[in-house]
């Protein structure tokens, strides 16, 4: 007789709905699109660190009509605007992390989530908003 | 540690070791540390980013006022220290994205990618501020 293959002795013992297994999205449902999310802002980070930091320390001791100059031409706006607002997501999505590790209890956790992020908005808004001032 | 289970009822939830049972200064543990660490200065960071741009397009005034925060000692230590973390960040995000990418788990790939890490981080910091000066010495 057959006994049953691995694969099918452990779906036989699956609580899960074939639906929610392909999904793939847990009791959360949101699968790893947070952990994925924080890698991908990585990525585009990487580039745009590079320029950031550079140009930044290029500008050392320049008087306020060149740094407003450069930071209203359009290619530099783009990318300021950019590096705000994925920096941002970045840092909340990082910050979370941290605050889930490290705060009980789980009201007080949720708060500091919110406020992070809140937080994060707020400086997200005023920097972008900087920036076009600049460049419009 | 207490919890709710999946009916809400309180829980006693097993606790996982904590700092003490560790040796921190391992390479291992203290670059991850590290890189928290960074991450949460970049926290900071960022505000004090916005709060550069915002001066900007408020006008001449706000800008010099920022300008001359960040020219002073504690502010070009702390654009010094921000510096350093945002390279180690950076390339201890790309360590982190070679782990993602099933690459260099053994032992000694671990240490050299460490040692890497610590490396480039001096030199890009260093390379950035060879940068501010020649910039600054050009314009004094």
């Amino acid at each position: 007789m057959a006994y049953p293959t691995a694969n099918e002795h452990d779906n036989a013992l699956r609580l899960q709905t074939p639906l929610g297994r392909v999904r793939g999205l847990g009791s959360a449902k949101n699968g790893t699109h947070h952990w994925y999310m924080q890698r991908v802002t990585s990525i585009a980070l990487l580039p745009l660190t590079l320029w950031f930091a550079f140009s930044l320390a290029g500008l050392a001791g320049a008087p306020y009509e060149r740094v407003a100059a450069w930071a209203a031409r359009p290619l530099n706006a783009t990318l300021l605007v950019l590096t705000i607002a994925i920096s941002f997501h970045h840092t909340a999505a990082g910050m979370q992390v941290v605050l889930e590790d490290y705060i009980r209890p789980d009201s007080r956790r949720r708060l500091a989530i919110l406020a992070v992020q809140g937080s994060c908005l707020v400086l997200a808004v005023l920097g972008v908003l900087s920036v076009l001032r600049l460049a419009l | 540690m207490s919890g709710l289970d999946s009916a809400g009822k309180r829980v006693r939830r097993p606790l996982s070791p904590h700092l003490q049972s560790y040796d921190m200064f391992q390479m291992t543990s203290l670059l991850s540390i590290l890189n928290r660490a960074t991450g949460v200065a970049w926290t900071i960071g960022l505000a004090l980013m916005v709060w550069w741009l915002a001066a900007l397009a408020a006008g001449p005034g706000p800008f010099a006022t920022a300008a001359s925060w960040a020219g002073s000692w504690l502010g070009l230590l702390v654009l010094f220290g921000m510096t350093a973390a945002a390279w180690y960040h950076t390339f201890a995000g790309l360590r982190h994205l070679m782990w993602d990418a099933g690459y260099g788990y053994d032992i000694p790939t671990t240490y050299r990618t460490g040692w890497i890490t610590v490396f480039a981080t001096a030199a890009f910091t260093v390379l950035t501020w060879v940068v501010v000066a020649v910039a600054w010495a050009g314009r004094a």
